[in-house]
Formats: structure tokens, sequence, C-alpha cells
């Protein structure tokens, strides 16, 4: 099934990608490629076969609630993009009206 | 005596430390130089830190001199991959969104090797955020390959396996997701090692994809990468993946160098089609070698490896999409478009445009389709499943062998600019190396010759098992011995695209 340019457009929309048109095109055209290339899993994972996230099996990892030194907020804040406050400064995330 | 230091084993560079014979602060200088060099051709390096390599020499020389304890790599100087935090230096994994950025921790594997005394150069390229196989989705620009600086060095490790062929540096660190240390250790003639999933601590590290990222040692010798193996590994709190197992013999391993007795299989679904025919004669004759060796060599057939690839490219970009999701242009990093007109989304999509490169807009676009509702089913939740049948083909192989070998990868180092914007092509570099990424079995890369056609390294691969990485090293410094021995000098010799 080929992926339609919209379908593209949605995607970068997901992405949080501001594509511009021509990157848009090209990319429908590979991810069209790529997409039918992987398809090919479909053809030997049937049913029942449980699926595996993880190589090595995994359990809840507890620690005692022990209070441990943290960085400090200088040294946080010290790479953000913008900083007011001694907070992190974010543009708005609200519309006007 | 500086020529000679750069050229000298990690093993023996500590050894000469510990004796006396020289300082760490020389050797250190010796490799500073060496960069300077060689560098501006190479372009290993994005950022060399000559201050701070200094000062970390100068400590090892003064615990010395203090009569204090040295571990087996003090004072030997390493090559680290922009993927790991370090407090002193910028990490930028390769991308415009991080450039600049100083973290302000360290990763516990930087942590290690600054506790055991080795000396960090400075940060080495890479494909940003590890994805490629050629440095040359780098937003600083592709790093060269040292046998012949008009070839790739192989990715997305390239810039360390590029420094140590090069004799920047006698050590290099790197990541393995689909065999990001192994393919550019095999194209630039050194040993690569991918050890088992979580054995290595991934804190510190910045992610790609997560259930498969592999932090390991690129050197020059087999003992050398051993050496580091062991000063790395170990289980790490901070890393809920990690292993709490011990650390397999693998110094041992790569000292007892003996293949007698052991069961090789040789993977047939890992040598087909495409295979540059150098690669294939001088892995049949890796075959006749360990014959010769000792060891009793016999054909197993996984018959899902040939899946491995299109379930990878499904498992790892959509695992990808999640973990870059945390650039967000909010608390670190580049920001674009924050000029009061704009909102924190649009200010987001504005961002992560401008700071990504092609590829990781590609998977990162690749991977939200594959997760998003109706195509989950079908695509990741089938990826999943193959991942299981990979895993079952190895423990059936495992069952037979010891240990299971192929050539590392189906061709010699490609030409810069070659495969740049055929992603199906490039993708096809790591064709042999992600059964191993999927099942997170230990595997490697050693040197076993170079291709009769162009001259160029071919690597083998040696897989073993979860958790007995030793027995890979066991077959790898074996192999090493025989050949040095046939050839009377050392592979890397032989590499003039520096002469």
């Amino acid at each position: 099934m080929p992926i339609a340019r919209d379908d593209v457009a949605h995607l970068a929309r997901l992405s949080r990608l501001a594509l511009g048109e021509e990157e848009l095109d090209h990319l429908a055209a590979q991810l069209d490629v790529i997409i039918a290339a992987v398809a090919k899993v479909q053809e030997v994972a049937a049913d029942g076969i449980p699926p595996t996230s993880h190589a090595v099996p995994l359990v809840n990892v507890f620690r005692e609630d022990v209070l441990v030194e943290c960085l400090s907020a200088d040294a946080v804040l010290s790479q953000a993009p913008a900083v007011e406050q001694q907070r992190f400064r974010v543009p708005r995330i609200l519309a006007e009206d | 005596m500086d020529g000679e230091l750069t050229r000298m084993t990690a093993a023996d560079l500590a050894a000469a430390i510990a004796a006396g014979d020289v300082s760490a602060a020389e050797v250190t200088e010796a490799h500073l130089a060496r960069i300077e060099e060689a560098d501006p051709r190479v372009r290993a390096f994005l950022h060399v830190a000559g201050d701070q390599a200094r000062a970390a020499a100068r400590a090892v020389d003064e615990r010395r001199a203090a009569g204090g304890e040295l571990g087996p790599l003090a004072g030997v100087p390493l090559a680290l991959k922009d993927v790991f935090t370090t407090i002193d230096m910028p990490t930028t994994c390769g991308s415009a969104i991080l450039d600049g950025w100083c973290p302000p921790y360290d990763a516990t594997i930087t942590r290690r090797l600054r506790e055991a005394g080795v000396v960090l150069l400075g940060k080495t390229n890479m494909d940003e955020f590890a994805m490629g196989s050629s440095t040359e989705n780098s937003a600083f620009g592709p790093s060269h390959n040292p046998w012949d600086l008009d070839r790739v060095p192989g990715g997305s490790s390239g810039g360390s396996s590029a420094a140590v062929a090069a004799f920047e540096a006698p050590l290099g660190l790197g990541t393995d997701t689909g065999g990001s240390i192994r393919q550019p250790g095999a194209v630039c003639g050194v040993v690569g090692v991918k050890p088992t999933y979580g054995g290595n601590s991934r804190y510190g590290v910045v992610a790609f994809a997560s259930s498969l990222d592999t932090p390991g040692p690129l050197a020059r010798t087999v003992l050398d990468a051993a050496l580091l193996h062991e000063v790395i590994s170990g289980h790490d709190p901070c890393d809920s993946t990690s292993v709490d197992a011990p650390v397999p013999p693998v110094v041992a391993a790569a000292r007892q160098a003996d293949v007698s007795g052991m069961v090789i299989g040789v993977v047939p679904e890992l040598g087909g089609e495409g295979i540059q025919p150098g690669v294939l004669a001088k892995f049949n004759e890796s075959v006749e070698l360990l014959e010769s060796l000792g060891a009793k060599v016999t054909e197993v057939s996984c018959p899902h490896f040939s899946y491995a690839l299109p379930a990878y490219y499904l498992i790892a970009p959509s695992e990808a999409s999640s973990n870059l999701a945390r650039f967000d242009a909010m608390r670190y990093g580049l920001r674009v478009g924050d000029d009061g007109t704009h909102s924190a989304e649009e200010v987001m999509a504005l961002t992560r445009e401008q700071g990504f490169g092609a590829e990781v807009k590609r998977r990162i676009m690749l991977g939200t389709y594959a997760l998003s509702s109706g195509y989950y089913d079908a695509y990741y939740g089938k990826a999943q499943q193959v991942r299981t049948l990979i895993i079952r083909d190895f423990e059936a192989a495992f069952e037979r062998v010891d240990v299971l070998i192929s050539p590392t990868t189906p061709t010699t180092a490609f030409r810069l600019g070659e495969r740049v914007d055929d992603p199906i092509a490039m993708y096809l570099a790591d064709l042999y190396t992600i059964p191993a990424d999927l099942a997170g079995n230990a595997a490697l890369s050693v040197p076993c010759g170079l291709a009769p056609e162009d001259g160029l390294p071919v690597g083998l691969q040696v897989m073993a098992p979860v958790l007995a990485d030793d027995r890979m090293y066991r077959v790898a410094a074996a192999v090493e011995a025989a050949l040095d021995a046939r050839r009377g000098y050392p592979l890397l010799n032989d590499a003039r695209g520096l002469a």
C-alpha cells in the first residue's frame, strides 16, 4: 500500500517537524520504498509467536528510598535556551483568545 | 620516541608507564602531536581536549610518583565517541541541535575511564545520533578512512575507528545499535567489539534505540580491546537494563588465544548475494585458518537472519522517534523561532526541522509511522515477533556450536558520497551485524586481511552467546596471532592513506 503525501504531512505534524514542501515530496518517495522493504517482516511473523521488546528479560528495579545529591539548579539552567527568575523560560503554550 | 609511542599498543604503553620507562604526560603529548598532524586530513575528532588530557596524564604520573596503584590502562589515551556525556567537554552527538551543549554530568563509562586513569583526548565524530554507517550524517562533515581518504571510515562510530587506525589514539570507544562499532572497525582494519547488551552502562549515553544501544571498545589489538572492555564493564545501578552479573573473563581469553577443541559455526545466511568477492575470499581463508588451528568448523543455518534487517528498521526507528522527542527546544540545545510570534509547539517544530539532519528525520518519520494506530500490529508488532525468531535461531545454533562466524560487512569501505541519498543501500552495510543486536548477544569484528581487488581491510565477525563474551575474544585473538605471524608485521602498517 503506497504512502500518500497527506499521510506524510500528518506524520510530520505528529513528529513536530516543520518540513518544507520539497522535503515532504522527497521523504514521501523514500518512505514508500523503505516501508515496502521492511514489510518483509509480515512474511514470517505468524500468530502465536510472542513479541520480544527487549533481549534481556527485565524486572522492575527498586532501590532504598534514600536521599542522594542531585544537580544544582544553576548547573541545569546553564544549558537552557532561555532562563527567567531561575526557571526555564518557554514560548507561550496557549492561544491568544 | 614520539612516533614510536603512537604506534605502541595500549597494553605496552600501560606497562611502560607503570615501569617508569615513559611518563603518561609524554604519551599524551605524542598523541596530541599526532592528532595535530593527521587530523586535518582524517577529521576523526569534533573536539580535542588538550588541557584536560594533559591534566589527566599529570595526575597519573603524580599517583605513580606517590607510590599509588595504577590500573591496567592508567595513562593510556582514548578517543571518546561524542555520544558519551562529558562534564568538561561539549557533547553534540554529531547534531546541530546539540551544537555547543556542555552536559552537567559524566556518563558512567566516562567516569569509569577517568577513575581508571585513562586519558580522554577528546570527542570523536559520528553519524548524527548514531544513525548511519559512514559518518556522512554528521552535521559537522564526514571523517575519512586512513586507508584511503576518499572512502568512509564506517559508522556510526567512524570517528573513533578512524582515530585508532590513524594512530591518533590506541583506544577508542563507540556504541553499537545495528553494527556501529563492528562495521567501522572492519572497514578501518581495527578490532571493534559489541559486548553483551546490558554488560555496559547506557547512563549518560545519548539514547538512539534503548533496547539495542551497547557501548564497546575499538582498538588495534584484541588484547587492548579486552583490557578496555574490563575497565568499562560491570553493573551500574543508574541504568535499569544493566545486567547484574560478573564481567566475562575477556582479558584472560584474549591472552589464551587458543581455539583448539572449539566448535565454530558458519552462518550461510550471512554472506550470500551481494557480497564482494574479496570479502568472501578473506572469510573463506579465515575458516581454513581456524580449522588449521584446531577448531571444528561446521555450517549452522539461521533461517530468520534474513529478516533481521527489515525488523531492525522498524524497531530502531520506533524507539528513536520516542527517544528523540526529548529534543523539544525547551530545556537545552537549539531553539529556533522564539520571537514572540510562535507558540511553544511551533518553536518545537521549527527547531527540530532546522536542528535534525535528513537521516534523523527519515527515521523519526518511519518510527512514528510504525507506531501509529492502524499500523502498529502490521509493522512494529511483527518486527517484535521476528526478534523472537532471531533469538530462537541463536539459541538453537549455540546448542551445537561455541561461537558463530561471518564476514562483518558485505563490502570493504565504500566511497564518500556513494550512498548518501540511497537509504536502502546505506542500510545494507549493517546486514550481517544486526542479528546480534536484536538478540542482545556478544559479537566482535577482527581484521582478517585485505581484499585483493581494492587492498582494503576485511573484518571477520565472531558472535558468542549472551554473557559469553570471552569466547569470541579467544577466537579473535587466535586469528590475530596467526595472521600477524604469517604477515610478520601488524596489518595497519599497510594503511597508506596518510603516507
